[in-house]
């Protein structure tokens, strides 16, 4: 399986998604220049997490516009699995692949700590190892992660299922005090509505080594590996 | 007769001294071009001249040392062809001044040092120091905490390097003039370390990163003078941070790096230019000559003076190898970077600064960078120390239960958890991070070996205040056992020596006194310095800070496997004290905090038991024979043992002590035992099976050791003689202490 892991200048959690895919999961990996015009052939895509363009403006409104973000679109549109995580996730808001926006975190400090979240979709590629209500333990790191949209747009994506992750408690409770960042309806994560392309904030590739504190994440890469192996297909 | 008036040598803070030996120098006036650099190289932070004769009392030197002092950082052999990079330098009176810009920029200044020397920056970690968030300036004090924290987030989290560990202590003297230490360390190959060093006649230098404009000017020699009320008015010497930029030189630096094409980089840090220009010259013995014109330039009309002596961030010198310009460009290019060619390489030692064309500036480099003043200034004994060192021992007769004591060190903001403050700070990004903020001593995994470096950054400033020489010794040693108790051996330190005015005899003999302190403590530990900066005039208005050197020690863990943090991982291990205590309360938090003063003699250091110390807990930690471990300091022994129940998902201990002998205090009273800080202790925790192992190293070692309980139940229970002294639970221990500092915060006007 190949992993296309897109490189942004300002990108520092791309070391961390090849390392989870080419040596956690024993997959693959390539990182992807954002000025190139091909994905070079993969089979997964990943926008990591970082500060891709300094983000002074807005979290990823300027690495919209990098070349690179035309072919993912087409690699979404064909059906390919596309991953944002946390600034990659920013990016996807900012390109429309997904809906909403994100706001300052609720109390306007950055947070890095470990969070919970409940997955309650297994019908992307991403969580298809998962169980629904399964409660993951990830990190967050991020000062702009305060989910918002539209109220329509939200009922919307609760109606089509399309929220895939959001963040409860040690017993999956979703409580104000477990939502970290002040994101509406607690959402942590959500897909597009062909369910291929995923954002999220928390950090999986941080969270594939227990020594690390947690190894939770790991399913997200190895429900992609597992799916595109029984669906077997790849644009 | 000078050429120049009183008060424009005064405002570049030269003397006439120094004035004259400039003339001297040079043959002639200097042009006012030159002035300004000599002010800058000649500052006492770039030239070190009145503590440079001391720092060379420092081991520098040791078998894994493949970098000592005089490059861009430090460089340590950790094996497998590779080498730890690290640095530690001080970002004081920015920070005080502009809170938020003066921490970032620190943050952004040390980084540049790591990647200059070829090596991939990996963890950062600070040593803070504020006044109390409390009392008349309490609220100034609090927007300065806040402005720094977010600014070392706000640079570190964005360039994508974790902070990952750390110490921040309240004190008074640190009021108006807080201490803003920062430590990178950096991996790089041992064959791939490149030196800060002009050479090759012919060979073009570079300019690439942010343009210059006329921000930090005179920043350097802002740092070598004191502060007072118009310090704020100095706000245009603090400079304005870019990580992004940063970032984009980092990751185009280090793409450079693996062609053969660099010669040598510098950053410009303080002193801009100028600095890295002569000093580039100086180490490689040679000339360089660059035009100002050439400089991208943000501002317009601005001087060749203005130009050499910006000290605007983000830019960085190189020297390339003639003929491969284009390829150099090209990678620069691909980050966005703009590679301008300012000057040359010259056979003729001189740094020749010329304004399209025309020579403004001709100074020998050596000039600049050795031949800087160099001053043995006096010292003498202060006279406070005569009322200090005495300890009231009356004091005692007043003392709470020994359980409101607990509750009230817990709730002190030195002790208490520095959540709010490290939960700002992204500490996992790289994902190396294998014990998480606020668990002990940072440490990261190396990737690609087996191995992992653990960290640690200390310095007691009251202990230092009541005896410099012990108070520095202490700091070395309390440093290194911080690492062994993560499972590292330590290789070499780094330190940031931040004292008041030296030309007060009474500074300078706290700083002599400090100095020599350290080194007698690495050199007898085995610990070589490898870099580190100084840091004088700490004052407000005449008051100086306590004498704080801060030490950064860096420790080698072989098996990243037995990495230990400090809280206990299971219920029912033998919890073990090794070492013991003298029931020294000196200088101590609890005197502090619950009798409100700083009295006494700081605890006495036995360097051959803290060495052995240090050799049993690593090689312990090395069979795998232990659970946790962690250092008894702050607080002793009480909030060490709490401390281990914290972040343990609520495991408790019972233990039972023998009351500590030797204390000067009234016998009976388990305050000495309790909270007294003697050095070379620890507490660790072992599965029963292991513990008689471990105690037979200790034995070996002449280290006492004794199991004083077990880890379990939901309470902290701690007798003292078999009289229980403290029992709380383990719930409300640790809501005191992990609330109490971000209580300082929420909702509270800044």
């Amino acid at each position: 399986m190949r992993f296309a892991i897109v490189v942004f200048p300002g990108s520092n959690c791309d070391h961390d998604a090849y390392h989870a895919a080419e040596h956690v999961l024993g997959q693959d990996a390539e990182f992807v220049w954002h000025k190139e015009t091909s994905l070079q052939g993969a089979d997964v895509v990943i926008l990591p997490g970082g500060f891709s363009h300094g983000d002074y403006l807005r979290t990823g409104a300027i690495a919209r516009f990098s070349p690179i973000m035309k072919c993912v679109a087409a690699f979404a549109r064909e059906g390919g699995p596309v991953l944002g995580i946390c600034n990659g996730f920013q990016i996807l808001l900012e390109a429309g692949m997904l809906p909403g926006a994100m706001l300052r975190n609720r109390d306007l400090k950055f947070h890095c700590e470990h969070v919970r979240v409940q997955v309650e979709r297994t019908d992307t590629p991403f969580t298809s190892l998962a169980s629904i209500g399964q409660v993951l333990r990830l990190p967050i790191a991020h000062g702009e992660g305060n989910y918002y949209a539209e109220p329509d747009v939200v009922d919307d994506l609760e109606a089509s299922g399309r929220v895939v992750f959001r963040y409860c408690d040690e017993r999956g409770q979703i409580t104000s005090d477990a939502n970290p960042n002040g994101a509406l309806h607690n959402i942590a994560g959500i897909c597009n509505e062909s369910r291929n392309v995923v954002g999220l904030m928390p950090h999986p590739e941080r969270a594939c080594e227990s020594v690390l504190g947690s190894a939770d994440g790991k399913l997200l890469f190895e429900s992609v590996v597992g799916a595109l192996a029984v669906g077997g297909q790849s644009p | 007769m000078s050429a120049f008036d009183p008060a424009v040598l005064e405002r570049h803070g030269l003397t006439a001294d120094e004035h004259a030996r400039i003339v001297k120098t040079l043959g002639r006036e200097p042009t006012e071009t030159e002035l300004g650099i000599f002010s800058v190289m000649w500052s006492e932070h770039c030239s070190y001249k009145s503590s440079r004769i001391h720092l060379k009392k420092l081991p520098t030197k040791g078998p894994r040392v493949l970098q000592g002092p005089g490059e861009n950082a430090g460089a340590v052999d950790i094996g497998d062809g590779l080498a730890a990079v690290f640095k530690i330098e001080s970002h004081n009176h920015p920070s005080f001044i502009e809170p938020y810009q003066g921490a970032a920029t620190g943050v952004g200044g040390i980084i540049r040092d790591i990647f200059t020397m070829g090596a991939r920056p990996v963890a950062l970690l600070n040593s803070l120091r504020f006044g109390p968030l409390d009392g008349p300036d309490g609220a100034r004090t609090r927007r300065i905490v806040e402005g720094v924290v977010a600014g070392i987030a706000g640079y570190g989290n964005s360039i994508g390097i974790p902070t990952i560990a750390g110490e921040i202590a309240f004190d008074t003297p640190y009021g108006r003039n807080p201490l803003v230490n920062v430590l990178c360390l950096g991996i790089s190959k041992t064959d791939a370390l490149i030196k800060g060093r002009a050479s090759g006649t012919g060979n073009p230098v570079y300019y690439v990163g942010a343009k210059t404009g006329r921000d930090g000017i005179h920043g350097a020699t802002m740092a070598s003078a004191e502060f007072d009320d118009k310090s704020a008015e100095k706000r245009p010497a603090v400079q304005v941070g870019d990580p992004f930029m940063e970032k984009l030189l980092l990751e185009a630096c280090l793409e450079l790096m693996k062609t053969d094409a660099l010669i040598g980089v510098q950053d410009m840090g303080a002193a801009g230019l100028t600095c890295s220009t002569c000093e580039m010259g100086a180490r490689g013995g040679s000339g360089t000559e660059i035009d100002v014109r050439h400089v991208p330039q943000r501002e317009t009309a601005m001087t060749p003076y203005e130009i050499m002596l910006s000290e605007s961030q983000e830019r960085m010198l190189l020297v390339v190898r003639q003929g491969r310009e284009a390829e150099v460009e090209k990678i620069f290019e691909k980050w966005d970077l703009h590679a301008a060619r300012i000057g040359v390489v010259t056979d003729d030692g001189l740094l020749r600064v010329k304004n399209h064309g025309a020579v403004v500036a001709e100074i020998p480099n050596s000039a600049l960078v050795n031949d800087a003043p160099v001053y043995d200034r006096p010292s003498a004994r202060p006279e406070y120390l005569d009322q200090v060192n005495r300890l009231d021992g009356a004091l005692l007769a007043k003392a709470p239960s020994a359980n409101d004591a607990l509750r009230a060190l817990l709730a002190s903001p030195t002790i208490a958890s520095k959540r709010w403050v490290y939960r700002q700070y992204d500490h996992m990004v790289r994902t190396n991070t294998l014990v998480l903020a606020g668990m002990g001593a940072g440490v990261v995994r190396v990737k690609g070996t087996s191995k992992a470096l653990a960290i640690s950054t200390d310095g007691n400033g009251r202990y230092c205040y009541l005896n410099p020489r012990r108070g520095a010794t202490l700091a070395v040693a309390e440093a290194a056992r911080n690492v062994a108790c993560a499972g590292g051996v330590p290789i070499g330190a780094t330190n940031c020596l931040n004292f008041g005015n030296p030309e007060r005899p009474e500074i300078m003999w706290q700083f002599v006194e400090a100095v020599e302190g350290i080194a007698e403590a690495c050199r007898f530990l085995n610990i070589p310095i490898t870099g580190g900066n100084v840091s004088l005039y700490n004052e407000t208005d005449g008051a100086a800070i306590y004498p704080t050197p801060i030490i950064g020690v860096v420790g080698l863990i072989e098996n990243a496997e037995r990495v230990l943090a400090r809280a206990f991982t299971q219920p029912d291990a033998d919890v073990v004290q090794l070492g013991e205590g003298r029931g020294e309360l000196g200088g101590s938090e609890y005197l502090k905090v619950v009798h409100g003063v700083v009295q006494g003699e700081p605890p006495e250091l036995d360097l051959e038991r803290e060495r052995a110390l240090i050799d049993v807990v690593t090689r312990a930690a090395a069979a795998g024979l232990l659970l946790s471990a962690h250092d008894c300091s702050d607080g002793g022994l009480a909030v060490t043992l709490a401390e281990c129940s914290f972040d343990s998902g609520g495991i408790g201990l019972t233990v039972d002590v023998p009351a500590d002998q030797g204390s000067t205090v009234p016998s009976g009273s388990p305050v000495p035992t309790l909270f007294g800080e003697s050095a070379s202790r620890a507490i660790v925790s072992s599965a029963p099976e292991n513990t008689s192992r471990m105690l037979a190293l200790a034995s070996e070692a002449g280290i006492p050791a004794r199991v004083i309980g077990r880890s379990g139940g939901s309470r902290i229970q701690i007798a003292v003689n078999g009289t229980v002294a403290i029992d709380c639970s383990v719930a409300e221990a640790e809501q005191i202490w992990s609330s109490a500092l971000g209580r300082q915060f929420a909702g509270r006007a800044a």
